[in-house]
């Protein structure tokens, strides 16, 4: 090749790596944010720990950083909260997620379907502030009502809007998984005698177990980092809970409250950022949990 | 073509009692008139295949027998199809009945994810059976049936779907004779199989036949001629000859059945 | 099972037909539960939200206290902060998609990007709210403004515009790329004159539909940026700004006549839900458009 031909195939190649590196950069990009939230949120949580004890802060029940006397920072009540209202509301989703997923695979005929998926849909597209809303000016005084108590804002009222929240994961992903489990399953079991339901029961569900359980994993992780829902609805109340018809207030819902007041740079302001790193780790390994689930489910179905 | 079944009967001097027989069969997928006028019997505890070129209707056709072309939302019959004189397809046959009478083994093996004793017992827990004792027993005739027994007896726990495909190939078989149906069909059985497992499958299927009426899809000619007392042969969708199978093999009474078997085509 | 003579069914298959039919009438009710759920919502909405729209409600800047007048400003916030998360997420998510499908190998590294991927997602907005304030408010000096918030928006937003414009240029069939590279055409030329054209519609509705999750976010913007009484519009980036998530907010909890203004607060929460819900139509419907068009097109 004469020289000018290999200068401009040189140019052209160097043309095209460094767009190649231009994409690339922005594929680290996740990475790199990720990283820089860990980096940042844990570089704001330490200087916490200068005052506060690893152990006071994951065994006190007390979170009263302004009291006058001493300041205390147990989260032990925030976290038993948040796993209040995230159980209970997987206590609700769990079954109506797993149904509704069940319905649309199995039974739903084809005009059904083009109703409730929608539906599904819109259900996942309201924003959380609106379901909060709800929260306090419908479920609210229905819950008090029903127990006579004098607020319905409480950890019932939170589970059930997490609920109502986490559904669409949880159906959505599930019906996928349903509709991926092998057709020879089900022919298999029909020609033994079975009947739609039991194909249902005994061979489809079991088959389609891995992604459900991964749907109930994402549902959760996203129970646990809600913030609006549970700050309007559940009424925030910083003691330990004892029942469902108590106030609650959960890890998110305390940085919303505090954060805004807080002046800066203080073990306060600190001890936020530290509840802001609990968060993180507990959905980062919800998550990771989620992502190991799926993977065993994609090996073995190879 | 062959005509009515009484016709047959007479024709080749059946003397077999008749297990399973059509009648003026046409079947529909949509506008596809997929199978024309299939006029067949099958005799009771012997082995009927069923061969011809891919996409003759073959599958199609063994799938009617129980009903699992139901599924399909396109699908039409016209005609009768008789097992034991009652035609399965009129609107108070209890399907769900029908499909434990006449059990089915797939092309591919289609074991459950479960546990080989698991699969085997399927049929049983779905139809009742819950006592401890006969599910077991059962389980353990059936795959001493499929010839499997002795390869499986000390790991009934494991996943069945670490077996070979020979292996899953005869515990699908186990599991269909555990709800001890009264027809067996296979839908080209061994065609997902390599020839050693191959030869053991078609072992089983001789000696089921002292026990069960089979039918048997094939596009192994060979196999058939193995196989089967009788044998129809099906090409685009038409019934071109229905007899012993020796007298198909060595004198068929068309040409276009000749040329199939000789190789000509197909 | 269809319908048929039921004495002439068998015993086990009566048993097994009523057990199915009490199976699934309970996942009928389940899908019961969840539309009822959903006409709830809308109708209290509609209810007692529905007589507050009004052109001045929409049109107008709020008045004595936010007790009278309209929610125009945070509607103005809103719309001006999606603006700044797309000006963030939709190119960088667009790019970052690119890398994933068109170049990245299998490998550790592309594992790692998109574990990265599906962690960002499930990051609760909250914290990404304490990282904004560290981040734009406090490091980059941007203070509390449209700025802050809106990056820290399209940081929340960025994982769902890469899956989405993936999912996107997943859509791409193989044979353009490969007639492209065996007509001589570099990489990145097959890419950005067969791959880009067919799957940016794709990509937009995804952003879309991203964006219209990003307007209904509240804890991010909450500590970066929104307020809830500004006597004027932003003039520039680094102002603070009203939002309507935020706005209703405050209205529902902590503004000092709560009751009385609980009317004002639905009103909020249907024009917030109409815009939200419109967005998502909207993309769909393209999206769905431009498949049918695809089909007959013969693509």
């Amino acid at each position: 090749m004469s020289r000018p031909v290999k200068r401009k195939k040189r140019l052209s190649q160097i043309k095209e790596e460094s767009i190649r590196l231009f994409f690339l950069a922005h594929g680290l990009l996740a990475v790199i944010v990720l990283g820089g939230i860990f980096v940042l949120i844990l570089s704001n949580a330490v200087p916490a720990f200068k005052e506060i004890s690893i152990k006071e802060f994951l065994m006190s029940h007390t979170w009263d950083p302004t009291s006058p006397e001493k300041a205390e920072y147990g989260i032990l009540s925030m976290i038993a909260s948040t796993m209040m209202v995230t159980v209970g509301a997987l206590f609700i989703a769990i079954p109506v997620g797993v149904g509704v997923a069940a319905y649309l695979s199995d039974v739903a005929s084809w005009r059904v379907r083009e109703i409730v998926k929608p539906v599904v849909e819109i259900l996942a597209g309201i924003p959380s502030v609106v379901v909060g809303f709800l929260g306090i000016v419908l479920f609210g005084p229905i819950i008090a009502r029903i127990f006579n108590i004098s607020s319905g804002l409480t950890a019932l009222n939170g589970s059930i809007l997490l609920a109502i929240m986490a559904l669409p994961t949880i159906i959505s992903i599930s019906e996928d998984s349903l509709n991926a489990v092998p057709q020879s399953y089900s022919e298999a079991s029909l020609a033994l005698g079975a009947s739609r339901w039991q194909t249902l029961i005994r061979v489809r569900l079991p088959a389609a177990l891995s992604g459900i359980i991964a749907s109930i994993m994402l549902g959760l992780g996203r129970a646990i980092g809600e913030t609006m829902t549970v700050l309007m609805a559940t009424g925030n109340a910083r003691s330990f809970p004892h029942g469902f018809l108590d106030s609650i207030r959960t890890l998110t819902a305390n940085i919303a409250i505090e954060l805004g007041e807080v002046p800066y740079h203080t073990t306060h302001y600190y001890g936020l950022f530290a509840i802001g790193l609990t968060l993180f780790l507990i959905t980062f390994g919800v998550n990771l949990i989620a992502d190991i689930i799926l993977n065993k489910y994609q090996q073995r179905e190879q | 073509m062959v005509k009515g079944s009484n016709e047959q009967k007479r024709k080749l001097k059946m003397k077999e009692s008749i297990k399973i027989e059509t009648r003026d069969l046409n079947f529909f997928y949509g506008h596809n008139h997929v199978l024309k006028n299939i006029n067949l019997v099958c005799a009771e505890r012997k082995v009927t295949a069923i061969i011809g070129p891919s996409g003759c209707g073959k599958s199609t056709f063994i799938r009617l027998l129980n009903r699992m072309n139901d599924v399909i939302p396109a699908a039409r019959l016209e005609g009768e199809v008789l097992i034991d004189g009652e035609n399965i397809y009129s609107s108070d046959m209890d399907v769900v009945d029908l499909r434990r009478r006449v059990g089915m083994v797939f092309q591919k093996p289609n074991p459950f994810p479960k546990s080989i004793f698991d699969n085997v017992a399927y049929g049983l827990r779905v139809n009742g059976s819950h006592d401890r004792h006969k599910v077991e027993e059962r389980v353990e005739k059936s795959l001493r049936e499929a010839a499997l027994w002795d390869e499986v007896k000390d790991r009934l726990k494991d996943n069945a779907l670490s077996l070979s495909g020979g292996q899953q190939q005869r515990l699908c078989i186990a599991r269909a004779l555990a709800v001890e149906p009264e027809v067996i069909l296979f839908d080209e059985p061994c065609s997902a199989i390599d020839p050693i497992a191959t030869a053991k499958i078609e072992e089983l299927i001789a000696r089921l036949k002292e026990n069960y009426t089979v039918v048997i899809v094939t596009h192994n000619m060979q196999q058939a001629a193995r196989v089967s007392d009788y044998t129809a042969f099906l090409w685009l969708g038409q019934l071109i000859e229905f007899d012993r199978t020796e007298k198909i093999f060595t004198n068929p009474g068309n040409k276009l059945t000749e040329d199939y078997i000789t190789g000509r085509f197909g | 099972m269809k319908r048929r003579m039921w004495f002439n069914l068998s015993q086990p298959t009566k048993k097994k037909a009523l057990f199915q039919a009490m199976g699934f009438f309970v996942l009928r009710l389940c899908v019961y539960f969840v539309l009822f759920i959903l006409l709830l919502f809308v109708y209290d909405l509609l209810k007692k939200g529905g007589g507050v729209i009004s052109w001045e409600f929409l049109t107008q800047p709020p008045r004595r206290g936010m007790t009278e007048g309209g929610i125009f400003p945070a509607i103005v916030g809103t719309f001006l902060v999606t603006l700044i998360t797309a000006f963030l997420a939709v190119p960088l998510g667009i790019f970052a998609a690119i890398y994933l499908n068109e170049y990245a190998r299998q490998g550790r590294l592309t594992r790692l990007i998109r574990l990265s991927i599906r962690n960002l997602a499930g990051v609760p907005s909250i914290v990404y709210g304490l990282f904004g304030v560290i981040l734009f408010v406090n490091v980059m000096s941007f203070g509390t403004s449209v700025l802050s918030a809106g990056l820290t928006l399209g940081l929340l937003t960025l994982p769902w515009t890469i899956t989405a414009s993936e999912e996107a240029l997943k859509t791409v069939p193989n044979s353009f790329r490969e007639g492209a590279l065996a007509l001589g055409a570099t990489k990145w030329q097959a890419i950005r004159t067969n791959v880009l054209p067919y799957a940016f519609p794709g990509m937009l509705t995804g952003a879309v539909l991203g964006l219209a999750r990003a307007a209904g976010e509240t804890a991010p913007i909450m500590f970066t940026g929104a307020a809830f009484y500004l006597p004027y519009l932003p003039r520039s980036l680094k102002d603070q700004f009203m939002a309507l998530p935020y706005h209703l907010y405050i209205m529902a909890t902590q503004h000092h006549a709560i009751q009385q203004v609980r009317p004002l607060a639905y009103g909020t929460a249907l024009v917030l839900l109409v815009l939200v819900l419109g967005l998502n139509l909207t993309a769909i419907i393209v999206r769905y458009r431009l498949r049918r068009r695809r089909q007959l097109a013969g693509w």
